[in-house]
């Protein structure tokens, strides 16, 4: 099959909330092969955020095809979903990524607390998991804030441990909600450069939402989420 | 891996948590104070009466005995006789017995006639003797021994005297002052209510009840009446001897109460069988153990009344934990979102809320019983001389516990109502609370 090559294959996906709800996505195809980055932008309320919730298997599809990973997610039970959302999928938000009571290095091994998978696969190479996490974060120029509290830092700072998070273990897919929206134009363009950067050492893909179009010119695909939803928006 | 999550979310709102699980080691300090004083109550009773085998008197119900005779507390109504004294003395199965004679008081502390019968067999604990501390046990009718309290707080030693007031008021107007007693010995403290009686011989009753009898009567005319009526009504009960026999340390007047020690104890059934049904004086013969047990049956209510109180209030500590847990859900979706993002699953955020009021009703409990420890050294000196209750310091019985892990575990299980709407929120929410 064709799609397995694929990470998200999309068919007629239709969501709504709950029956007789008007759609609030209607997609009828979209694809993102494997390795490869989409930019979906458009104005708030067009669906995005519902779109990643799909992909990331949180919401369950009220019709159509869902492929992620060549896994039918309307097959799924929601354990299932939750560990394939575990095991391969690495998560950016807009701001308040971290938790606030665990250390920098504690937020960024966080994900290895909820996947074997991934904890293998951070520990890969004879590599501990702090040392795994240690790596990252001087890669993204974090390596001084390891032992601080995540309160302390600046919200680029906090975007960054974030990206060290989403990428520890190497997850096959990285969802971006808006990752950039707070910061300046400069700390945007850098964080930009530092996902591409790191993403090209793990392999994995990249979903990023956003209302910038600027981003785009980085991107494999940049997709209108106006132009492929029939749902149509603010209804 | 989760318990370690559940103490770091815990430690950044360190303080409601700890006044939270500070409210819950007070009530488990409630609880296991009520549930040690109730154990310590009734091993310092089985302790005072542990070498008797048998408790003698005159007709009565078997506690009521037991407390007057042992326990200081009430006076019985009616005495025994000298000859029932000597048929059960001569029974081929008493090994030993110690006759008491109580009804008058000395400052509030109870007078107790005696022989040195007592000094030799009389056992409290496990298996100990009385100590003379300072001192001598008393050689004849004007010498006392005073128990370690009565010598504490009267401040008596080897020498002081003794002036005893007849009838059993804390307060009495009529005194055996013909009749004064010098003490002769202090003994070791016992931790039983002897602490609290001065010990004189029979005779020495005897001998102040002759005297005393003597004063009523010249000074019959203006003494008060109504004591001096009291004091006549009460003294019908003591059938004195008048001619006191100095040389006879016994003396001869009625007895209050009889201890009795067997050679073999499996003789005792046998021998309250034959006491209880003889044929002279009506008599009644107690084994210790089962009169407290029917003290105790009794005594039941009370305890099970003081238990379900002091459960009542764990209850209430651990309703106090939910509600600071169920506080904080709304602030915490955010967090629970995140934790969703990295992969935890439903039964995480469960167990995370479980594993917070694990910690908090664990420590709790933990922190109740270091309480509880420090209350007890602190207060044991109070307790001892007010009530003549011997707490000592020690490692949880098996029935506290089976308690502490009672609160530990009803506190767990509780965490299991925050920790299941907080998956069911996050469900709803996704990964994008709308905040």
């Amino acid at each position: 099959m064709a799609a397995s090559d694929d990470i998200v294959s999309i068919r007629d996906l239709q969501f709504g909330w709950g029956t007789g709800a008007p759609w609030v996505l209607d997609v009828s195809q979209l694809e993102l092969a494997r390795g490869a980055s989409l930019l979906i932008h458009g104005p708030s309320g067009c669906g995005k955020s519902t779109l990643l919730n799909l992909l990331a298997g949180v919401l369950v599809p009220s019709g159509g095809s869902l492929q992620v990973l060549g896994q039918e997610l309307t097959n799924l039970g929601s354990a299932e979903r939750d560990a394939l959302r575990a095991d391969q999928i690495g998560f950016i938000f807009q701001q308040f990524n971290l938790v606030p009571y665990l250390s920098v290095i504690d937020n960024v091994t966080l994900p290895a607390r909820f996947s074997a998978q991934r904890r293998t696969r951070a520990e890969a190479g004879d590599m501990s998991l702090d040392g795994a996490a240690d790596e990252l974060l001087r890669e993204l120029g974090m390596a001084d804030a390891r032992d601080r509290s995540v309160t302390e830092l600046s919200v680029g700072q906090q975007q960054r441990v974030a990206l060290a998070r989403a990428l520890l273990g190497a997850p096959a897919m990285i969802i971006a909600d808006e990752p950039t929206s707070a910061l300046d134009v400069d700390r945007r363009d850098e964080f930009v450069e530092l996902l591409f950067r790191s993403v090209a050492a793990t392999g994995s893909s990249i979903v990023m939402v956003s209302h910038d179009r600027e981003l785009g010119a980085r991107f494999d695909r940049v997709v209108d989420l106006r132009e492929i939803n029939q749902a149509g928006g603010d209804a | 891996m989760l318990l370690r999550l559940a103490w770091q979310s815990l430690m950044n709102r360190r303080s409601t948590v700890i006044l939270t699980g500070l409210s819950i080691a007070c009530s488990v300090m409630l609880l296991l104070g009520v549930e040690r004083v109730r154990q310590t109550t009734r091993e310092s009773f089985l302790s005072t009466v542990s070498g008797t085998d048998l408790v003698v008197g005159a007709r009565s119900g078997g506690p009521q005995l037991l407390l007057q005779a042992v326990f200081n507390v009430g006076f019985p109504t009616q005495n025994l006789s000298r000859d029932s004294y000597r048929m059960i003395a001569g029974d081929p199965a008493v090994a030993w017995t110690i006759p008491l004679s109580v009804g008058d008081m000395h400052r509030g502390f109870r007078v107790v006639g005696t022989t040195t019968a007592f000094r030799d067999h009389y056992r409290f604990a496990r298996d100990q003797g009385l100590q003379v501390a300072n001192g001598e046990w008393f050689a004849d009718e004007h010498e006392a021994v005073v128990g370690a309290d009565v010598a504490r707080e009267l401040g008596y030693t080897a020498g002081s005297e003794v002036v005893v007031s007849h009838g059993a008021g804390e307060i009495s107007f009529v005194h055996h002052d013909t009749h004064p007693f010098a003490v002769s010995g202090v003994l070791a403290p016992t931790g039983t209510p002897v602490d609290r009686v001065v010990l004189v011989s029979l005779a020495g009753v005897d001998a102040m009840h002759a005297g005393f009898q003597g004063a009523v009567e010249t000074t019959h005319d203006v003494a008060d009446p109504l004591a001096a009526a009291m004091a006549a009504a009460a003294h019908d009960h003591h059938d004195h001897g008048h001619d006191h026999d100095h040389a006879e340390h016994e003396g001869t007047g009625s007895l209050s109460a009889l201890l009795v020690g067997l050679h073999d104890r499996a003789a005792a059934l046998s021998l309250q069988r034959k006491i209880n049904t003889h044929d002279g004086e009506a008599l009644t013969a107690v084994l210790p153990g089962v009169a407290l047990q029917e003290l105790w049956s009794v005594l039941g209510v009370v305890e099970r009344v003081l238990l379900f109180l002091g459960g009542f209030v764990v209850v209430v500590g651990l309703i106090g934990m939910l509600s600071n847990l169920l506080g904080t859900l709304d602030q915490r979706r955010r967090e629970m979102a995140i934790l969703r993002s990295v992969g935890a699953r439903p039964r995480h955020l469960i167990l995370l809320l479980v594993g917070e009021s694990f910690w908090v009703s664990t420590l709790g409990a933990v922190l109740g019983v270091s309480l509880l420890s420090i209350a007890m050294v602190l207060g044991a000196p109070v307790l001892e001389a007010h009530y003549g209750l011997h707490l000592t310091l020690a490692w949880p019985t098996a029935n506290e516990w089976g308690l502490l892990a009672m609160v530990a575990g009803a506190g767990t299980l509780v965490g299991v109502i925050p920790g299941w709407l907080a998956s069911r929120k996050s469900l709803v929410d996704g990964l994008t609370p709308r905040l």
